[in-house]
């Protein structure tokens, strides 16, 4: 008898919360309407047949319940009846899988105007490149990957050399135009997620994934990483900025090519750059390079590891307790034997850069010194 | 070494210490070491929860809690409760226990070999515990342990513990084995005299099912487990593709990462039905015995489990929807996951229709039963959801799938082995578990689960992402989510805090419990029928049971009793024998 | 052993049911290593093996074998161990056989990890041998057996048993050497 109250109830309390929880769908933000719609059907159907069960067991418990002098019915077949529920049910598949496949038909065949975005993933931040004006990306294998080759971009391949680099976790889009985002990883596993547009893919190393959508409402929206990649894995957070086609293009000339970042790199010591600036510039693209910005920020923002902003000469509570302030010899220190003094609200989750060379490790704390609200000292 | 047959008389089993309770070849010592080795490490699984339920409604409160300790922390948890736990208990606990028993056996038909299949099971949970003793500590990998991530630098235990874990599970394998061997055979070849396969209780259809399908898929296992092995060990590039990880450019190359995952859910999906038969066909016979009416449709639901144990070799790649496999792979694996939902549907149409018109008693056994149709029916229909590859793209992994899988496989069928436990315990034990304290069990989980992973599915539809050790930084959900995620945490540490109310209540039981009839529940299966309760070695005395029904006779019209047992021989039927 | 007299479905004896169950569960474990064989060789970076000249002599070996055992079972004499030796000694040939095989790879300078094709080579064939090596052991343990006096039927069932695995192993690794040679 209870249990049939209690099913009652949960039915009841299960329809209360579907109907006026807050927690649903984020406001759609592109062209996938349709998977939202074959949502609300499959809730439809499925949430009927919850009810109805439930309520038809609950009916169940309390009519057929023990009762002195009753003896149970001994029929046990009715071929006519399940073989009805079996065509109901199987027309209940129908009904939900084809629609959906039809939809899902739309997914795998991006329209041919379809802009071009490659997004990056790698252990644990986002970046992305455009191809330029030539309309082509350029041609990338992992081994290309160094300091002043961020992308992997050949060299040698010419359509490379106007692809645009975005290296931050901020990437913009035009309203209403179709772009087909291919996906690729320098690591391990990742998955491009922008919850108000809907679709989602995985990012495989090795191979380049890809999917489509169109946004059809400006705003920010976040870009979280969906296929677990370690540690930082929560802290794998974008941004996909949707503006007006002006406002894009003005963002768009903002961001340099590759032909400028090989430049960069192969550029003889300008008579401007002092030595010091020359280390600060190094240690900046091992940061990159190294995978540090994976776990620290340069802007304050809170992450898996301790913000570099501000952080050279500060004043650091150790997990144990005891003070230290943070110096060269620290740092250093904490790069090549990273859970030797953790700073305490932080786990022991670095992993150790044993094969920096000297050159290497003082470029690095040289550059986060930069970073200081201190002056820089000349 | 070898066990005396019976010939005539008394079974004269083995004396000593070592032989009679260690190193037990008798299906039923067996039994009851693996399923108290699953419950423990199961105990284990769940604490384990509970941390990472307190990570997750009280984010930042724990210190001990770190991103590491939580990565390692899923995949144990997800690993022993599939693997460790269900797996083990139901085939190996409840299968061993109940298949001689139910088709009127002495034993399995390989007694040496089941002893060796529960050693090989306890090593490998040794093994798998050794794990958080090894530099590094365990694999943080999540229980699916994908490449690249789980033998690179920047996930937890990339180092020993992902090879332990590998270690531990080829091992089980091996147990998995012997088991399956075992109970098929078993099943196949020593069915007492009348017992045909269609006479079989459907406990005994689900166990059967589930072994053929667990031989079948776990090779899978086996061979990408070992190349995933051998990548790591000594660097071959089975999966692994270039990488550059952390800034360090490996030696791999041109390995697939993907054809770890078609060779892990071409073993995984099955695994989900091996856990799923034999709950299936547990609640159905509980479901029959309580309601004094035979199960709807039998034949049916042996052919449900017959073809979903077949098309569940069709359908693992729904699980690889945005995996960026080839995308047109997701019209045929939608398609052969929705026809699956068919003949799963049907058993639930039939539990329900053999509660109309019976006469039900809402025994704690039953209670179970009915609360595993109610949280299967949602866990199977959010399957839907999931199945339909258009509709899975937004919700794959979020904490709609976590919903979803918990409800099917971590609540409902914990349910029917709950079911299971309160209706056996008597025949085990020869005692009965406290009434009320059952039912102080059922309602709490019962509520408790609903409360638990009801709203879950909502998190789910707002996009919130799983394997997330925090929610910092990112916008779009609402304040308000935290608050569910605290109502979710209270509502699992409060549901697992109860289940000690079942650890309590079977501890106290075994000896103090009261003293049980051998037929406590009047049910009509063969394991009710033994001479002797608890079974004694070799089950049934001189003689082994003679078949003449099936398993579903309750109420039948003019019946002396409400319940005809297997063996049981009408006036009518008597005349017969006696002319043989 | 002869648990209790069973209703079989098959007119087979349980330690036959079991081992035929087991050897589909080989057949598996070899299916999905070659599935993982055929779908790795897809990708770009495969490259041919070259055959070390000694695989075909072991596959003689490893015929000429199953032709002992299979003789040995045709014996009707008590405890005609003379055949099963021989098969044995056959098959434990074609393991160092294969060993050698290993050695002729190395020396050609293809290791575990040179491409994929040389890791399959050296899993397939180690998988391969692992199981023979197992079933050598049943032939130990069935001589064993005879030795300290089983009975002649039992004896006789068990190099059946045993035989019928060779032979599977055999059909298994004709299957993989094949393909090994094909691609």
């Amino acid at each position: 008898m209870a249990l049939a109250i209690v099913l009652v109830l949960i039915v009841v309390g299960a329809v209360a919360f579907h109907l006026w929880s807050p927690w649903w769908f984020t406001p759609l933000a592109s062209n996938w309407g349709q998977i939202d719609m074959m949502l609300v059907v499959t809730i439809a159907l499925t949430g009927v047949v919850f009810v109805a069960i439930n309520l038809l067991i609950a009916y169940e418990i309390v009519r057929f319940r023990r009762r002195k002098k009753q003896t149970a019915s001994y029929v046990h077949e009715n071929s006519k009846l399940e073989w009805t529920l079996i065509v109901l049910t199987s027309i209940g598949v129908v009904a939900l899988l084809a629609p959906g496949l039809f939809v899902y038909s739309e997914f795998v065949s991006p329209p041919p105007n379809a802009i071009v975005l490659e997004a990056v993933g790698q252990q644990w931040q986002w970046s992305f490149r455009l191809p330029g004006a030539d309309g082509r990306l350029g041609r990338t294998n992992v081994r290309h990957i160094g300091t002043h080759n961020w992308f992997g971009i050949d060299p040698n391949d010419p359509y490379g050399q106007d692809d645009i680099l975005v290296e931050d976790s901020e990437i913009h889009l035009p309203l209403g135009v179709p772009v087909k985002v291919l996906l690729r990883s320098k690591d391990v596993l990742h998955d491009f997620y922008v919850p108000q547009f809907r679709v989602k893919m995985d990012i495989v190393p090795g191979s380049v994934s890809s999917l489509w959508f169109t946004p059809t409402r400006t705003g920010t929206f976040d870009l979280v990483c969906a296929e677990y990649c370690g540690l930082g894995h929560y802290a794998m957070n974008g941004k996909v900025v949707v503006e007006s086609p002006e406002a894009y293009q003005a963002w768009l000339s903002t961001n340099k090519d590759f032909a400028h970042e090989l430049a960069e790199g192969a550029s003889t010591p300008n008579a401007e750059k002092t030595p010091d600036d020359i280390l600060i510039e190094t240690g900046e693209h091992l940061a990159q390079a190294k995978g540090c910005l994976g776990c620290h920020t340069t802007d304050g923002r809170s992450s898996v590891g301790p913000t570099w902003k501000g952080l050279f000469g500060k004043q650091e509570t150790l997990g144990d307790g005891t003070q230290v302030t943070v110096d060269g010899a620290y740092i250093k220190e904490s790069i090549v034997d990273p859970t030797a003094k953790v700073v305490k609200g932080f786990p022991p989750a670095m992993p150790a850069f044993s094969q920096l060379t000297d050159e290497e490790l003082k470029a690095l704390v040289r550059y986060i010194q930069t970073l200081s609200d201190s002056p820089k000292d000349k | 070494m070898a066990q005396a047959a019976s010939i005539g008389g008394e079974q004269h089993g083995p004396q000593g210490f070592w032989t009679k309770y260690v190193f037990s070849q008798d299906h039923k010592i067996i039994a009851m070491q693996y399923s108290s080795t699953a419950i423990l490490v199961g105990v284990l699984g769940m604490v384990m929860s509970w941390v990472i339920r307190l990570q997750l409604g009280f984010p930042g409160q724990f210190d001990f809690i770190s991103p590491s300790t939580y990565y390692q922390t899923i995949t144990l948890h997800g690993m022993i409760m599939v693997v460790y736990l269900l797996t083990a208990l139901l085939l190996g606990g409840f299968g061993n226990y109940f298949i001689p028993l139910m088709i009127g056996a002495r034993d399995m038909a390989f007694p040496y070999l089941n002893m060796l299949s529960y050693w090989f099971y306890f090593l490998s949970v040794i093994v798998l515990l050794a794990s958080f003793f090894v530099p590094g500590g365990p694999t943080g990998a999540g229980w699916t342990l994908y490449p690249p991530q789980s033998i690179t630098a920047g996930t937890p235990g990339s180092g020993m513990g992902i090879l332990v874990m590998l270690t531990s599970l080829v091992i089980f394998i091996v147990a998995t084995t012997m088991g399956g061997l075992n109970y098929i055979t078993t099943v196949l070849q020593l069915r007492a005299k009348g017992m045909t396969l269609m006479r079989m209780p459907l406990t005994v259809w689900g166990v059967f099912v589930a072994s053929i399908i667990a031989l079948l898929a776990f090779p899978a296992l086996f061979v990408g487990g070992v190349m995933l092995l051998l990548d790591r060990v000594v660097g071959s590039s089975f999966f692994m593709p270039a990488v550059v990880s952390l800034g360090q450019q490996l030696d791999y190359k041109g390995g697939s990462p993907l054809l770890f995952q078609h060779l892990f859910w071409y073993f995984g999906h099955p695994e989900v039905y091996i856990v799923a038969l034999p709950a299936f066909g547990l609640a159905s016979d509980i479901i029959s015995c309580h309601a004094r009416k035979p199960i709807f449709g039998y034949r049916m639901m042996v052919w449900a489990i017959v073809a979903i144990g077949g098309i569940s070799f069709t359908v693992w790649a729904h699980h690889m929807f945005v995996s960026g496999m080839n995308p047109y792979f997701g019209f045929f694996f939608a398609s052969t996951t929705l026809v699956i939902a068919i003949p799963t549907a049907i058993k639930v149409y039939n539990w329900v229709l053999t509660l109309w018109g019976g006469s039900i008693r809402l025994v704690t056994p039953m209670l179970f039963a009915i609360g595993f149709v109610s949280t299967f029916l949602v866990g199977g229909l959010t399957g839907l959801f999931l199945g339909n590859v258009v509709v899975d793209i937004p919700l794959t992994d979020t904490y709609f799938v976590i919903a979803h899988f918990h409800l099917v496989m971590g609540v409902s069928a914990i349910m029917a082995i709950f079911a299971g436990i309160y209706q056996w315990f008597p025949k085990i034990t020869g005692r009965m578990l406290s009434e009320g304290l059952g039912r102080l069990h059922f309602w709490v989980t019962f509520i408790g689960v609903y409360a638990l992973f009801f709203p879950m599915h909502y998190l789910g539809f707002l996009g919130v992402p799983r394997r997330y050790f925090a929610y910092e930084g990112v916008n779009f959900i609402p304040p308000s989510a935290a608050g569910l995620n605290v109502f979710i945490s209270v509502a699992a540490l409060v549901t697992g805090a109860a289940q000690l109310v079942l650890l309590f209540n079977l501890a106290w039981s075994v000896f103090k419990g009261k003293k049980a009839e051998d037929n406590p529940w009047q049910a009509t299966t063969l394991e009710w029928q033994t001479p002797h309760t608890p079974p004694r070695h070799g089950n049934w005395g001189a003689e082994l049971p003679v078949v003449n029904r099936w398993a579903y006779d309750y109420s039948v019209p003019g019946a002396p009793q409400d319940y005809l047992p297997q063996n049981y021989e009408t006036p009518a039927e008597q005349p017969q024998r006696a002319s043989t | 052993m002869n648990v209790s007299a069973g209703w079989g479905a098959f007119r087979l004896s349980a330690s036959k049911l079991g081992l035929w169950l087991f050897m589909a569960v080989v057949t598996i474990l070899f299916s999905a290593l070659i599935s993982a064989y055929v779908v790795r060789m897809g990708l770009p970076d495969w490259r041919a093996l070259p055959e070390p000249g000694v695989l075909w002599f072991n596959t003689a070996l490893l015929v000429l074998s199953s032709v002992a055992l299979q003789w040995s079972r045709g014996q009707s004499a008590l405890h005609e161990l003379r055949g099963v030796w021989v098969g044995a000694l056959l098959g434990l040939l074609f393991v160092l056989g294969q060993f050698w095989a290993w050695a002729q790879l190395y020396a050609l300078g293809y290791f575990v990890t040179s491409n994929p094709s040389s890791s399959f080579f050296y899993l397939i064939t180690a998988l391969h041998g692992l199981h023979l090596v197992g079933g050598l052991g049943a032939w130990v343990w069935v001589g064993v057996r005879a030795k300290s006096g089983s009975s002649k039927d039992r004896f006789l069932a068990n190099v059946a048993l045993c035989t019928t695995y060779w032979h599977f192993l055999l059909l298994v690794w004709l299957v993989l050497f094949a393909l090994m040679l094909l691609t």
